[in-house]
């Protein structure tokens, strides 16, 4: 049942986009042009981030730092039942969108997409926001520098999100879902 | 941020390498990485490209505004003091109606407009009001029904159910988002 509801969401919001461009007279095959170009500009501008993340975390891996870092998450790792390999993740994600999209994809890569890892790691980039970016943008535009609270709640929010995303993984890959 | 955290790993792996003598795996993976970025960026922009573009419809057509009254009850329980048919109101909505639906070029500029217009009614100028601290925190918290760059990075590592994640992630944004809500309605009271 659920995996049916994940595989038709996408079909029937591709047929509502479509269809709702041609009630309002749209020229829906000129705009889907546009955008589809527009994803080219995206994609290029990605690659050398990428590029960049992915030499500095393989660096880290094949060095073995990763490892010897991870050993001193050991306590709280344990504590909160969490794959030690996404811990990466995890401290990044608030920081930085790319360098976080950078990890999650070599974290899939070493581990495969369909792994509990990989399941994990894909809910998380889901699920939470590059937190300090976006009280970055939202706070600057007006000016405001006593954001009181909102940064703590925000990383309660993702702590939260993270937490859930094992959680839900793990029951899934238990054959709750 | 990336231009301290970037080079201190790539100087700490490359010392700590030399000195437990493993450099022949630092080499691998130098030399690796040019090919592996690229193999997935390629397979990346084929999925983006096509969403990108059924995006593109999306944000042309009226479809937001029409879902953004879905979210009037939502909108009543968290920003109560905004009302109902303002131009903040519909700013307010529409940005979260584009981020449900992962229409990240539209929900932006309605979010800071949405800023600005809460700015103008803020009664202490250099402090967020409460309105606005609730508003940044459920942009953080992104709910998305349909998670695109995840399933693109998923198909393109070759994955055999790249959209089996949808439940969790529903799941987990929800819940983070509820959380960060119910954070910033205790800790507003206190700050």
């Amino acid at each position: 049942m659920i995996n049916y509801v994940s595989s038709i969401i996408i079909p029937i919001m591709i047929v509502m986009i479509v269809l709702y461009g041609i009630l309002e007279k749209q020229k829906v095959f000129d705009l889907f042009i546009q955008g589809a170009t527009e994803g080219i500009g995206i994609v290029a501008k990605l690659f050398p981030t990428l590029l960049g993340i992915f030499l500095a975390i393989g660096l880290l891996r094949s060095s073995g730092v990763l490892e010897f870092l991870l050993n001193f998450l050991n306590p709280i790792i344990s504590f909160l039942n969490i794959p030690k390999e996404i811990m990466p993740l995890a401290l990044l994600r608030p920081i930085s969108g790319s360098a976080s999209l950078g990890i999650a994809t070599d974290i899939m890569k070493e581990y495969g997409p369909d792994s509990l890892t990989g399941m994990i790691v894909s809910t998380i980039m889901g699920a939470t926001e590059t937190t300090i970016y976006t009280i970055a943008v939202y706070t600057s535009i007006v000016g405001i520098k006593k954001i009181r609270f909102v940064l703590i709640a925000a990383l309660i929010a993702d702590f939260v999100g993270i937490i859930l995303a094992v959680f839900l993984c793990r029951l899934m890959s238990n054959g709750f879902c | 941020m990336l231009n301290i955290i970037w080079p201190v790993f790539i100087i700490i792996s490359i010392v700590y390498s030399v000195l437990i003598g493993n450099i022949e795996a630092i080499n691998n993976s130098i030399f690796e990485v040019g090919e592996s970025t690229i193999n997935l960026v390629l397979n990346l922009l084929g999925t983006l490209c096509l969403w990108n573009g059924l995006m593109k419809i999306a944000e042309k057509t009226s479809l937001i505004k029409k879902i953004a009254k879905i979210v009037n009850p939502l909108m009543k329980a968290l920003f109560p003091e905004i009302k109902r048919g303002t131009e903040t109101y519909q700013a307010i909505s529409m940005n979260i109606v584009s981020n449900i639906l992962g229409l990240g070029n539209a929900a932006t500029p309605l979010g800071l407009k949405a800023m600005k217009l809460m700015q103008q009614e803020n009664k202490e100028k250099k402090k967020l009001s409460n309105s606005m601290a609730l508003f940044i925190i459920l942009n953080t918290a992104s709910i998305q029904i349909i998670p695109t760059t995840v399933i693109a990075i998923r198909t393109s590592l070759g994955s055999v159910e790249p959209t089996r994640i949808l439940i969790p992630i529903w799941g987990a944004t929800i819940g983070a988002a509820l959380a960060g809500i119910i954070s910033a309605k205790i800790l507003m009271k206190r700050f």
